[in-house]
């Protein structure tokens, strides 16, 4: 099973993964009109200090305790990804509270959003990996 | 071949389900529900009341799920267990027998007795979705409610209703509201936002008398209401188990792996009580990733797996009005704070262990302090001073940071 993983070595600190992830869940065509002027909401993230920085997104644990934990039946796992339906969910905010990674944050509509490795959108592949210049994330097998 | 009984048609029952086919068993599994819907989401009933949800949406599983699991239901009630026969008897006169056995009863609301209380016409609990699809019918906007009890049923009762009523007032005998998961300054926060919705909170106060429409109150104030709910607590279903002789506390005592006192019997969720990591106390935490994990661990046991759950550890998170209060473990040891306008942060720590914490508006990735909790993580292996003001994981040892990015967890 392929996952996103992080050579925080190599991460610069840059962003873009950020924004790659909310252009591409965007569902729009070009990245100015998806992002110029207004916050995003991305599904990955970097944490950092002057020594370190890294990109933080859903691990798709093997036994996902979010999964176990959603009050809405609105998180599941299949195929190795673990999704949220964005219909069931009502925002309550549970899967944050159990999260040990920290990779769920709410939406610009207060629905839970999480990393579900573009295979909800047209990109297909992660678009955080694709887009990064120093390959500190990569999305292979380990 | 195995017969697999279950008492209950909740997220723990669904947990068991899920437990037993995890294992591969293709044992017969019968389940009992007293209430007569399919398995839903029920913290959903105030989500419901509040249009943000629907009884579709609410559903826990799919609607193939029994059927996926092969899975009957009965729809009636278990009045009780024949240890001997090895069975359980229905409200309806029938007998199930069961070579495994999981209680997964729930709770029900605890109604104590008020003077008057049969002179009140329009009075509810809040506690099942015909609760709810009956309250909401009731609502209108010239209708005043008096909620008894601000605890976490009672006061997401009050949210979901909100601007569909005229008034709503909600008391509570405790000196502050969410009296089970907050301390008094973290309460007021969250009570002076419930107040600027214009919702009105009686501490320290509830009703000692009904008259009709009309409640007086302990202090002596009365409150004209056309609608009561009564939501002062509830009770873990115990007495199946009670009945023929297990052990009981509060709750139906299980080890870690969900099984109880008697012999093929096994129970989860609300009913239970079992060790809260935090503190090492025996407790009921009726909370539902719990009964989901016990409900799966009972499942795994049942079909003869081997599966324990024993890091349980009390945990909320609710919201009202957009503001959000996570809270998780106990409230023992030292306190670390951080404050500012309308927001808090009080982590507790004690023997070099994270034990508990209360967040208001500061809930950001709360759960890497969950996680410290459940897996008693040592505090010095890392930089708590920098942890506890910013929860990331800079503050982690490089090692265990690279694994939980960089390898498989």
């Amino acid at each position: 099973m392929r996952r996103v993983y992080v050579n925080e070595e190599w991460c610069l600190g840059c962003h873009l993964c950020e924004y790659n992830c909310a252009f591409a869940n965007s569902g729009l065509k070009d990245m100015a009109d998806a992002l110029r002027g207004k916050p995003i909401f991305p599904r990955i993230h970097i944490e950092g200090n002057e020594k370190v920085s890294y990109a933080v997104s859903c691990r798709h644990c093997t036994d996902p305790i979010c999964v176990k934990s959603c009050i809405a039946g609105a998180i599941s796992k299949s195929d190795g990804v673990v999704k949220i339906d964005k219909n069931k969910c009502v925002g309550c905010m549970t899967c944050v509270l159990v999260c040990p990674y920290g990779a769920l944050a709410l939406n610009e509509d207060g629905v839970m959003q999480k990393c579900e490795l573009c295979t909800q959108n047209s990109d297909g592949e992660p678009a955080c990996v694709r887009g990064c210049p120093n390959k500190a994330i990569v999305f292979e097998e380990r | 071949m195995d017969k697999f009984v279950i008492i209950g048609n909740g997220v723990a029952a669904a947990g068991c389900i899920e437990g037993i086919r995890s294992t591969g068993n293709k044992g017969k599994i019968t389940v009992i529900s007293a209430e007569k819907h399919g398995v839903y989401c029920r913290p959903l009933i105030s989500y419901y009341l509040e249009d943000k949800t629907d009884t579709e949406r609410m559903k826990y599983r799919d609607d193939g799920f029994y059927e996926e699991n092969n899975c009957d239901v009965i729809y009636a009630e278990a009045v009780k267990i024949d240890k001997k026969n090895s069975s359980v008897i229905l409200d309806n006169g029938e007998t199930v027998p069961y070579s495994k056995l999981c209680v997964a009863a729930g709770s029900s609301p605890f109604i104590p007795s008020f003077d008057g209380i049969e002179t009140v016409e329009k009075k509810f609990s809040f506690m099942t979705l015909d609760d709810a699809l009956t309250l909401k019918k009731e609502l209108s906007s010239d209708k005043d409610v008096l909620i008894i009890g601000a605890g976490l049923i009672g006061l997401k009762c009050a949210e979901g209703i909100y601007g569909k009523v005229r008034s709503i007032t909600v008391c509570d005998l405790a000196d502050r509201i969410l009296s089970s998961i907050l301390d008094e300054d973290c309460a007021k926060i969250m009570q002076s936002h419930l107040e600027s919705r214009g919702i009105k909170i009686m501490t320290g106060d509830s009703a000692v008398r009904f008259e009709g429409k009309k409640a007086v109150m302990k202090s002596g104030k009365t409150v004209e209401f056309d609608i009561l709910v009564i939501a002062v607590g509830v009770r873990p279903n115990t007495s199946l188990i009670k009945d023929i002789g297990g052990n009981v506390n509060r709750g139906i005592a299980v080890g870690s792996n969900c099984e109880t006192s008697v012999e093929n019997i096994y129970a989860a969720g609300d009913c239970t009580e079992c060790t809260d990591i935090s503190d090492g106390k025996s407790k009921v935490i009726a909370i539902m990733p719990n009964a989901y994990i016990q409900g799966f661990t009972a499942g795994v046991n049942m079909a003869g797996g081997n599966a324990e759950f024993d890091n349980a550890v009390p945990m909320n998170s609710i919201g009202f009005f957009g503001l959000h209060a996570m809270t998780a473990g106990s409230y023992g040891g030292s306190m670390y704070e951080e404050k500012s306008e309308g927001r808090i942060k009080r982590l507790f720590t004690e023997n070099d262990r994270l034990t508990g914490f209360m967040l208001i508006g500061y809930t950001e990735r709360a759960g890497i302090y969950t996680s410290l909790i459940r897996e008693k993580t040592p505090l010095s292996s890392l930089d708590f001073d920098a942890l506890r003001n910013v929860a990331d994981f800079t503050s982690f040892p490089a090692e265990s940071r690279r694994h939980s990015f960089g390898g498989e967890v």
